[in-house]
């Protein structure tokens, strides 16, 4: 039994522990072969010319997190007519492209979460904050936004006063948080809900001297902020844990290949991690996310 | 005012006037954003988009010298990734060695990438256009290949390694005073050296080169081997100012590189460009990119005033050039 | 004659580098996939490259003439959002077609206006409005998505006319003869050629040389529009990052199908053949589950290997012809 996990892009801290997590389920699962790969640049295009091979080479499932929720539902609808079952994880396929999809947190919990790391940071737990996103067309990153805006109201205290975009490249989301530093010297917190903004962010803040004063707090990988951690500009930040992710990926998808049925309403057993309950939309929250800090960052630093 | 008295004929020298105009819009901008938004025109403010622009000047002189010899280089972007990569494992493995060390060997790696480009175009005959369209690939997949796709985060950088950079010395770090020097040695090197002004002789007029005994091909090999340079030394700067090193950074920075050369008025036509005007293309567009976002025009649209401005610097540019007198015989201008 | 004679072989020569490349590429997945000699998935392996075949064809000709155009693939992304509102607006298929090529013909006016009458090397011009292109494009959609195409639409992209023959095969079959018979068959294809060698002798020799590198443009635009109905229909949705980095791609077919970038050389053959082999390879490496950076490193150093395996042997001739002559 074969079955394929197309990430967004290769070459990340991330992506290598969703493999991890898959080599992991496929070792347990016995007789399950798994297929890491992914496109060159994180663009839809790329991921329909993997998927094309891949429905060529008649693996039985797909697990795809996608570039793009709608581009990539014409050449999975295909590999779903030829046999090849298909989930969506960590980045949804729209509902007409994929069987179940497995959101590594809900959106809401993510935007919350995010809200609360912010006022944990902000000096008295009041002030004002910015929010610097990958880029402006990243489904993810936007559906999170969404959801922090609306759960803004329960926060009071806090002062959303702009949302920038970094485009994932270094220089430029550094350029962009130097910018909301000069622009609101009032600024107390950067939210960075992606794992290149928020590393560039940390460090401009620690480069303009404003460690202690400002706070950058978001999404990002433990061995990617461990640095910031120890340097003040970081004091907790939030993820769920991309090797259970990678996991559970390839448990459902397996059970899906191996016949199971499954739907909106369902639940599914996912090994270790427990199981997963699919919501009206056939989406599945796993859970949580889970919150670094000081105390705990290092040890993490060491898996993922 | 008087009339002025016609000017006397002399040789065209289009160059200062061209330059002094793109200073006077530097100026008037940077001005205009003090007015609105004060914080901008400090010069704290002003000190970090120099630091911020550093980068780039380093890596446009270089593509100057490139193009000036008729020649483009769209791999200095993935030279910059790839030499930073090998400067990090280096300083991953070798924690003790000194940051000098460190950045001369990133120079030299730099110059090896280069050299590969440079012997294709000379002695190959590969079309640099085709050479470093196919090295910019290669260079980005020996990164992938090297790092097995993994990133060095800051942790397991020295923080001496990061550091250096961000020293002060007179108010400006040594990111801008490195910046400062290149300017200055590239300079001189096209001024006063031999090399240097056969760079131009070979870019303007490739066949009068040849007949003069200037080795054209080797000439282009120089700049190569120069352009690759700088992008190792860039290679550890990247690495040393974003504190990460990994595949993909730097993609796509060699349009703004050659961006940067066209709006200081380099032709791609070869045999014109100075050290001068790429520095004041290098600082406008540093001040565009600074300052979009504390104007808060939308991020949607910020993609669309790039291309305006290079569109717009590139019409300048033929405008100002077509007021040179026809040479009866135009070498095939590619 | 013996110049003419020369030429020939050489063009010859390059083909068969391509045709015997392929014919590896073939063989060597054949024996290593058992999923590969298959004919579903040739009709498949297909889609990876039409559509950047069918930009490759007018760019070989705009290259043969000198010229280059970096921003076709944001032309791409400009035409699919012009369709994305027409369909928004409730258009027909058809109108949308249309709605596309206006929108690219537009597009490669505005490089070729840039070109001829403001006198800016292609290479600049196309790399500001590049990013011109796309930023309108991104100012325009933002982070939205349109996907509201009417039924029929999906066609274009997905359908098939006979068996498994895609309408995206047939269309680049059909336009490929047709650039075929332009280049080789008539005058405007000497001309092109002409103009690619020396553009002053042609001038000089009566060719409307703008016109004919407006045209070029223009053209280029409008297969960007076609190549964008394809591709959008598809993706059967828009977004402002469409055919991203897909400029590179096409112009590495146009080179390593032959086509020179100083002008004046180049065939239809050879791109055609140079856009089967990359197909062909990277469904073959994507067989194998090789990282598409890999892939893309592979195809660098292919692509340096073939444009230089000519100029070495040719070189190497030349230096065995002076050692005759001077014995």
């Amino acid at each position: 039994m074969r079955i394929a996990i197309v990430a967004k892009q290769l070459g990340s801290g991330y992506s290598d522990a969703i493999r991890k997590g898959g080599e992991q389920a496929s070792a347990e699962l016995g007789k399950v072969q798994m297929i890491f790969t992914g496109p060159s640049t994180p663009t839809a295009e790329g991921q329909i010319e993997v998927l094309n091979t891949l429905i060529a080479q008649q693996v039985n499932a797909i697990a795809v997190a996608a570039n793009d929720p709608d581009a990539l539902v014409p050449t999975l609808k295909r590999a779903m007519q030829r046999g090849i079952k298909v989930i969506s994880f960590d980045s949804a396929v729209s509902p007409e492209g994929r069987i179940v999809h497995l959101a590594p947190s809900s959106d809401a919990l993510v935007g919350e979460t995010c809200l609360q790391l912010a006022q944990a940071a902000a000096p008295g737990g009041k002030g004002k904050i910015a929010i610097l996103s990958a880029s402006a067309t990243a489904t993810n990153q936007n559906a999170w936004i969404a959801a922090m805006q609306s759960a803004l109201p329960r926060h009071p205290d806090l002062q959303l006063v702009a949302t920038v975009y970094g485009d994932d490249l270094s220089d430029k989301s550094y350029r962009e948080a130097l910018a909301l530093l000069k622009r609101f010297p009032d600024l107390a917190v950067i939210v960075a809900p992606t794992s290149i903004g928020i590393v560039a962010a940390a460090k401009a803040i620690e480069d303009e001297h404003l460690t202690g004063k400002v706070f950058v707090t978001g999404l990002g990988l433990p061995s990617e902020l461990l640095g910031h951690i120890n340097a003040g500009s970081v004091k907790s930040f939030a993820l769920w844990n991309p090797i259970d992710l990678g996991y559970s990926a390839v448990t459902l998808a397996t059970h899906l290949a191996r016949g199971a049925k499954t739907g909106p309403g369902a639940t599914v057993p996912l090994g270790r991690i427990g199981s997963v309950t699919f919501d009206q939309a056939g989406t599945g929250p796993m859970s949580k996310p889970f919150i670094f800090d000081g105390a705990n960052t290092a040890e993490f630093a060491k898996i993922f | 005012m008087p009339p002025q008295p016609p000017e006397p004929m002399r040789l065209p020298n289009r160059i200062p006037g061209r330059e002094s105009a793109l200073a006077a819009v530097i100026v008037v901008m940077v001005a205009a954003l003090g007015l609105r938004w004060p914080q901008f025109a400090t010069l704290s403010s002003l000190r970090d988009v120099l630091d911020d622009t550093a980068i780039l000047i380093l890596l446009a002189l270089g593509q100057m010298l490139v193009i000036v010899t008729r020649c483009i280089d769209l791999s200095v972007a993935a030279n910059v990734a790839l030499s930073g990569m090998i400067v990090a494992q280096l300083e991953q493995s070798h924690p003790s060695l000194p940051i000098l060390v460190l950045m001369i060997f990133g120079m030299l790696a730099g110059s090896v990438f280069g050299a590969v480009n440079g012997l294709l175009v000379w002695l190959v005959r590969v079309p640099s256009i085709v050479a470093t369209l196919g090295t910019m690939a290669m260079f980005r997949g020996i990164v992938y290949l090297i790092s097995a796709g993994r990133w060095i985060n800051s942790d397991q950088l020295s923080p001496q390694f990061q550091q250096e950079i961000r020293d002060t010395w007179l108010g400006l770090s040594m990111l801008s005073w490195l910046a400062i020097a290149g300017v200055a040695l590239i300079a001189l090197l096209l001024r006063y050296t031999n090399a240097g002004r056969r760079l131009y002789l070979a870019g303007g007029n490739p066949a009068a080169a040849a007949y003069v005994g200037v080795q054209v091909g080797r000439s282009q090999f120089n700049a190569f081997v120069l352009c690759g340079m700088l992008a190792g030394l860039c290679g550890y700067l990247w690495v040393a100012r974003f504190a990460v090193a990994y595949t993909d950074i730097a993609s796509g920075f060699e349009l703004q590189v050659i961006a940067a050369c066209v709006i200081g008025g380099v032709s791609i036509r070869g045999g014109s460009g100075t050290v001068a005007g790429v520095l004041l293309g290098c600082v406008f567009l540093g001040i565009v990119r600074n300052a979009l976002p504390l104007v808060g025009i939308s991020p949607f649209w910020q993609m669309a005033v790039n291309g305006l401005v290079i569109v717009g610097a590139a019409m300048l540019n033929e405008q100002a050039s077509a007021e040179q007198p026809r040479r009866i015989l135009e070498p095939d201008a590619k | 004659m013996n110049r003419i004679h020369h030429i020939a072989m050489r063009a010859l020569r390059w083909e068969s580098i391509l045709g015997a490349a392929i014919l590896v590429v073939l063989i060597v997945n054949t024996l290593t996939s058992p999923y590969f000699l298959n004919a579903q998935t040739l009709a498949d392996a297909t889609f990876n490259f039409t559509e950047k075949g069918l930009v490759a064809l007018p760019m070989a000709l705009l290259m043969i003439a000198g010229d280059i155009d970096i921003s076709v693939a944001a032309i791409m992304a400009l035409c699919s959002i012009a369709m994305g509102y027409g369909a928004l607006a409730g258009w027909p298929p058809s109108a949308l077609v249309m709605a596309s090529l206006a929108v690219g013909i537009g597009c490669g006016a505005c490089n070729g206006w840039l070109v001829t009458v403001c006198r800016v090397p292609a290479l600049v011009a196309t790399i500001g409005t590049m990013s011109l292109f796309r930023g309108i494009a991104y100012g325009v959609l933002g982070d939205q998505a349109l996907k509201n195409y009417p039924r029929g639409f999906e066609f274009f992209g997905q359908g098939y006319v006979a068996g498994l023959f895609s309408l995206e095969l047939v269309l680049l079959i059909v336009a490929a003869l047709l650039s075929a018979t332009l280049l080789h068959q008539t005058v405007i294809g000497r001309r092109i050629y002409a103009i690619g060698a020396n553009n002053v002798a042609a001038r000089m020799s009566g060719i409307a040389v703008n016109g004919y590198r407006f045209w070029l443009f223009a053209a280029t635009g409008a297969a960007s529009g076609l190549a964008s109905v394809l591709l959008t229909s598809r993706l059967s949705s828009t977004r402002p990052t469409l055919a991203a980095g897909w400029e590179l791609e096409i112009i590495t077919i146009v080179i390593l199908g032959g086509v020179s970038v100083n002008g004046g050389r180049g065939t239809i053959p050879g791109v055609m053949l140079a856009a089967i082999l990359l197909g062909l390879l990277t469904f073959g490496l994507g067989m194998h589950n090789i990282p598409g950076i890999v892939m893309s490193m592979i195809i660098g150093i292919l692509l340096i290997t073939i444009v230089a395996i000519p100029n070495l042997t040719s070189r190497l001739a030349a230096f065995r012809d002076s050692t005759i002559d001077r014995s």
